[in-house]
Formats: structure tokens, sequence, C-alpha cells
């Protein structure tokens, strides 16, 4: 886990603001991504997390350039994806991969299991004979936990979890470096969504994938990622090792999500400190100024609403972006 | 069955929900039995599929055309099922109030918020338009939607999804309903506004002594807000005790895969998650045996042949399962 495979560089994605009936005239665009820079080593797993509006699958797809980022930089490997024309971007694209949240709409529904999960293979090998197509998919659905005889089923007849794992498989048969994952198991019930977060942890061990994993659930990202960054209206609140960041937040934000996260226990939840939030999130088209968090913060001073507070390294791995954070010892 | 408490507030037995298919009926809810005290807090945990919003809607009266419900539910010791829609007109809104995933399954998008909760006060309690609406204002302000005064002149899609969800909440509310069912009220939510509105309602509880009746698919709500819990599987009671005694003294081996299968924040992360094999159940036609028993790691031959009875322990614990035995 040493090579840095994904590098993004101050990534930007503005979407301009139609004109509606009760604003006239071009408004201010939404910043869904508003200067995002992280890195991913090989075999590394970066989580995700943040509420609603705070760009998470806007930044998912951005990097992959399924949106066209605004500003910024997108290096794979060391090359620059931004100024890639069609072809080599193509070309690029077979090592990422990404999986969607609802997994039924995500797959043609006039295309049975076979067709979906080889296409890409087809694409991307067109000299390989439809009999060695079939046994990739074949091999590829039991790798995902797909009985092979069901491979000439339509989508529709299966459940979420497997459409869930028709979708991871397809995502893997290119033998991918990158699957961008987002929100993979958030439709789908607890014992099936555990089955697929064990599903993705062993795909990761035995490909050596790196996996971008998006989720607002923060249980589910402690327990897959390995490094966790935390997103707040466009920007990076917090980022830092999985174990570092869920014991010791230092952004209030990060603070707060955690200490609203229910824990499964009754004797712990009564015993548990609760720092409740004020407010809503507000909306990205008119984000507080300065610090974004600052209307719902619990430490908002003057400064924070003059001022963004970059984002400043604590220790190993480790930045926040806080005027106010304390540090002990 | 719980010997020695006070008359339930709610008492539900053998209720079965039944839906009319193509080809032919299948059951949702099967044989259900369960009641709520006075001032109770009950959740009802389980899967997708499992029969959890029909034994609420059941008990409201708002079942799909297609859906017949028998058994019974008693309301104060009156029967309520299948009654007449303008019997059900007076209980609804008035002692019996039912909250939403949606808000928008409650709230007119058509209708200022004022005109809406005036309205349930002016026909569930004959107040005046002064008095309904400085009472509506109140509930606002009480469910904190900051600036009530001014926002309750608002229709329902000027409000953040936050804010919606505290208006429907102030509209159960509104006739002080002595229970309160709520179905999945914070999934839709973002984690902090969840964590503002389950503090909410907890303290709803406390203050105005309303009993809640919450379905829910995440059992760390239930941890946080509930006093009792109510294990639904396939249709049907699997389990039923005290939150402290059904998490840390788990006896049915679904329950315990649930727990298992949920990351927690608190837990060690090595590893592998323990999961159910194979699929949640949806509505089916008659099948003899427990419904959980093709996931179920501890099945023996009974367990398909036989439905387990559920039994009662001294202690309130209920348990439906051949192999387990009831706590004492
Ligand atoms: N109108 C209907 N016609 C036929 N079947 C129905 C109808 N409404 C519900 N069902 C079935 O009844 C069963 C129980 O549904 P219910 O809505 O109570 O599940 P639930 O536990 O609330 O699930 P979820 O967590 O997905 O909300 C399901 O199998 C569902 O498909
Ligand atoms: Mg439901």
């Amino acid at each position: 886990m040493s090579e840095t495979l994904l590098k993004v560089d101050h990534l930007k994605v503005h979407f301009p603001m139609r004109a509606t009936h009760l604003f006239g005239g071009q408004g201010a665009p939404v910043r869904a991504v508003d200067g995002v820079s992280l890195d991913l080593k090989a075999g590394e797993t970066l989580g995700i997390v943040g509420e609603s509006g705070c760009g998470k699958t806007t930044l998912g797809r951005a990097i992959l350039r399924l949106i066209e980022p605004t500003d910024g930089r997108v290096l794979w490997m060391g090359q620059d994806l931004l100024g890639l024309g069609a072809g080599h971007l193509r070309e690029a694209r077979r090592h990422m991969q990404i999986i969607f949240q609802d997994p039924l709409a995500s797959l043609d529904p006039r295309m049975s299991v076979e067709t979906i999960i080889g296409k890409p293979l087809r694409i991307f090998h067109p000299e390989l004979s439809r009999k060695q197509v079939r046994e990739r998919v074949l091999e590829t659905m039991q790798q995902v936990g797909l009985a092979p005889s069901m491979a000439n089923r339509f989508p529709h007849e299966f459940s979420g979890g497997q459409c869930q794992r028709i979708g991871i498989a397809r995502a893997i048969i290119l033998k991918p470096k990158l699957i961008v994952c987002d929100e993979p198991v958030s439709a789908l019930d607890v014992s099936i969504q555990a089955q697929i977060i064990n599903l993705l942890m062993q795909i990761q061990r035995d490909l050596g994938l790196s996996l971008l994993f998006i989720s607002h659930n923060l249980a589910v990202v402690r327990h897959i990622s390995h490094r966790v960054m935390v997103l707040y209206l466009g920007k990076v609140m917090e980022i830092a090792d999985r174990d570092d960041l869920y014991a010791r937040p230092l952004h209030p934000y990060t603070e707060a999500l955690i200490s609203a996260v229910p824990i499964a226990d009754p004797r712990t939840e009564r015993g548990r400190e609760r720092l409740l939030l004020e407010g809503d999130l507000p909306s990205p088209i008119n984000p507080p100024s300065g610090c974004r968090f600052q209307s719902r913060c619990p430490r908002a001073t003057e400064i924070c609403g003059q001022a963004e507070p970059p984002l400043v390294g604590y220790g190993k791995n480790h930045l926040a972006a806080c005027h106010h954070i304390q540090v002990q010892d | 069955m719980n010997a020695g408490m006070a008359a339930p507030l709610l008492a539900v037995d053998g209720l079965t929900v039944r839906f009319k298919l193509p080809q032919g009926w299948v059951t949702a809810v099967d044989k259900v039995a369960f009641s709520i005290q006075p001032g109770e807090i009950v959740g009802i945990v389980g899967e997708s599929g499992s029969g959890k919003s029909q034994i609420l809607l059941s008990i409201m009266g708002l079942l799909a055309s297609n859906g017949r419900a028998s058994g019974s539910v008693r309301f104060r010791g009156n029967e309520i099922l299948n009654r007449p829609a303008d019997e059900l007109d007076g209980i609804r809104g008035s002692t019996l109030s039912m909250i939403f995933q949606d808000p928008m399954t409650s709230l007119n998008p058509y209708m200022r918020v004022s005109q809406q909760l005036t309205e349930v006060l002016t026909t569930h309690q004959g107040m005046s338009e002064t008095q309904a609406f400085n009472t509506a204002t109140a509930m606002l302000d009480r469910v904190r939607i900051p600036d009530a005064r001014r926002r309750i002149g608002l229709y329902p899609h000027e409000f953040s999804g936050g804010m919606r969800q505290r208006v429907m909440i102030a509209m159960a509310l509104l006739c002080r309903p002595a229970l309160l069912l709520a179905d999945e009220p914070t999934t839709a939510l973002d984690v902090t506004v969840q964590a503002q509105i389950l503090e909410l309602i907890a303290e709803l509880g406390r203050d105005l002594g309303t009993s809640v009746a919450i379905v829910t698919h995440d059992l760390g709500v239930i941890a946080r807000l509930c006093d009792r819990v109510i294990v639904l599987y396939g249709g049907r009671i699997m389990e039923e005790g005290k939150v402290d005694d059904i998490f840390h003294d788990t006896r049915h081996p679904y329950t315990g895969g649930l727990l298992a299968a949920t990351p927690r924040l608190d837990a060690a992360t090595h590893g592998e998650l323990v999961t159910i094999p194979g699929q949640p159940r949806a509505a089916m036609g008659d099948l003899p045996g427990c419904p959980f028993a093709p996931r179920c790691a501890l099945k023996a031959d009974i367990c398909t042949a036989e439905m387990p009875p559920i039994v009662t322990g001294p202690s309130g614990h209920r348990l439906a399962c051949h192999l387990r035995e009831v706590r004492s």
C-alpha cells in the first residue's frame, strides 16, 4: 500500500443555476464540490461521509469525469485526466469503475445478467470469443456469490442484494484498480448490507483494489475504510486515518456526526453524551459566509463568519478545517 | 399477558393482514399480538417486507383497498379494528395519530400550514379560529420550529426536510393524542436531523405522556428511544421484551443475527461482519413452520414443520422459537 494511484487537487464542480420564476436571471452557481483535494494509494479504501447536499456523489462522479469538473486536477497514476481526449479517457476508465446506490435502477432491464456483466469485457476486449466472454462472466458471478445458473435471467427477477452483486460483478470483470462505491449498501436491509460489505472487502483483498467508499452511514464507513474524509457543503472539514478520526475527531462537525449516530446498545446509549446541532443543513446554493459550518456550529465565534478556515495538519495524516480546534496533550 | 400491569392503552390480538393479488391471497401480518401501556415507547423492528407498516396502517384503518385485517385491536378497551370510517375519523386525529416517513403523506401541498393545523383543532376540538391559531403556533414552538409565528403562514414546500417532519409531528400532536404511531419517521433524514427528531419524540413522550409505537429497521434508533421492542420477521413476532433484555440477553437467533450484522460505531472493526444467509422473506402464501427457518443457523426438523408458539416468561419476555428458552 504505497504507490499513489489517484491524486485529486483542488477539485471544483460548480453547477450553473437556471433562472427560476422566483429569482429571475442567472443566479450564483451551486458549489457542489468546492476545492476538494485527496489522494488514494493502491489497495486503500478512503471513506467519504457527509449529509445530503455535501457533494459526495458529485465528487465521486467528477473524479471519473462522469461529470465535468469546473476546476482543479485529477491525476490518475500521474496522468491528468481532465486534459485527456475521449480516446485516452476511455482507455484510463477501464481501470476505474463505479457502483451505485440503487442496484436495480443501475441495470438495463432488457439485458440478461450475462449480457450486463459481460458488456465491459466485450467493449474493451473485442478479440475475445463469445465462449471466452461467457467463461469470464460465469467465473466472476461465482466470485461475487451469484449462482452461474442465473446467468440467463433478467434484473427484475433478482432481489436488491443480488442486483448489487450483479453491479459488483460488472465492475470487477475488467480487473480495475479503483472502484467508486456510491452508497452501495444504503438501499439494502441490514442482513444483506453485511453480506455486500463483506464481499467488497474480500474482493478488495483478492484484487488489491482501491475503493472510494461514499456513504452517509458512519458505522459502515468506519468498518470498511482505512482513511475517512468528512465533507460539508462541498468542502473538506476533516480527513484522517480511520481510528484517529472516530476516536479523536477534531472538527466540531465530525464530532456532532459521530454523536448523532445511534448505537445498537441501550446501555451505551443511556450513558452517551450527545452533541445536538441546531437547525437543518443550509442549502448549498447559498452557503454561510466564512466557515460553511458556522451557522450550526456550537463553537462559532465572530471570526468564523469572516474567514474561511484552511485545512491544517494536526499530527500524522490528520487534517481539519476549523478556527477553534482544541488539541489536547 | 403482562400480569400485574395497568390496563393497556392499546391491545392487539390475533392481528392478521392479508392482501388479495391476482394469484390469490398473501399474508403480510400473521396473528400478531402485543400491547402498549400508557406512557410507553415501543419499537417495532424488522427488515423490509416484514409487515411493520401494515400493522400500523391496519390499526389506523388505512389499509390499501386490496387488504383485509382480522383479529382484534382494542384502544382503551374499545374494539377499533375495521370500524366504519366516520367512527374512525373521530378516533384518528384526536386520540390516535400517525406520522410517516414522508411528511407529504399527511400534509397538503396546496394549503398553508396554518390552515392545515387550525382545521384539525376547529373540527376535532371545536376551538375558535383564534384559539386554534394560538394553539397551533404554540405547538410549532414546542417542536422547535424557529420563528413559528411567521412560519406558520408558509406552505409545506417552503420548509426544509427536517422542518417539514417537525410540522407533521406538530400536526399529529395537536389534539394531544394518547398514542402516536410513527412509521420510520427519521429514515429519510440526515443523521444530525434524525438525532434532533428522536430527541423531540422522547421529550414529547416524557412531557405529554404520549405513548409511542415507532417502526424502524434501525436497531440503534430502538436502543436510543424505546422502552420495549418487538422483533418482527415474515409477518410474525419472533421476540418481544424490554430493550435491555433483548439487546443484552438476546434469545432469538434472528434478533442475534440482526445485532451481529449491524456495524457499530463503538465495536472493534476487524474482520468480517456476521451475516444472515439468504434473503428476507416478503408476504407469502401460508406455509407451516417458522418463517425464519430457511435462514436460521440453528434450524432443526421441527422448525420447518411447525410454527413455534409464542411463549411468555415471568419477566414479560416473549419468544417464538423451538430451540431457545424464554427468559425467566
Ligand atoms: N397493497 C398491497 N398488496 C399486496 N401486498 C402488499 C400490499 N401492501 C403491502 N403488501 C405486502 O405486505 C408485506 C408487508 O409490507 P409492509 O409494508 O408492512 O412491510 P414493512 O415491514 O413496513 O417494510 P419496509 O421496511 O420496506 O417499509 C410486504 O410483503 C408487502 O409486499
Ligand atoms: Mg414500511
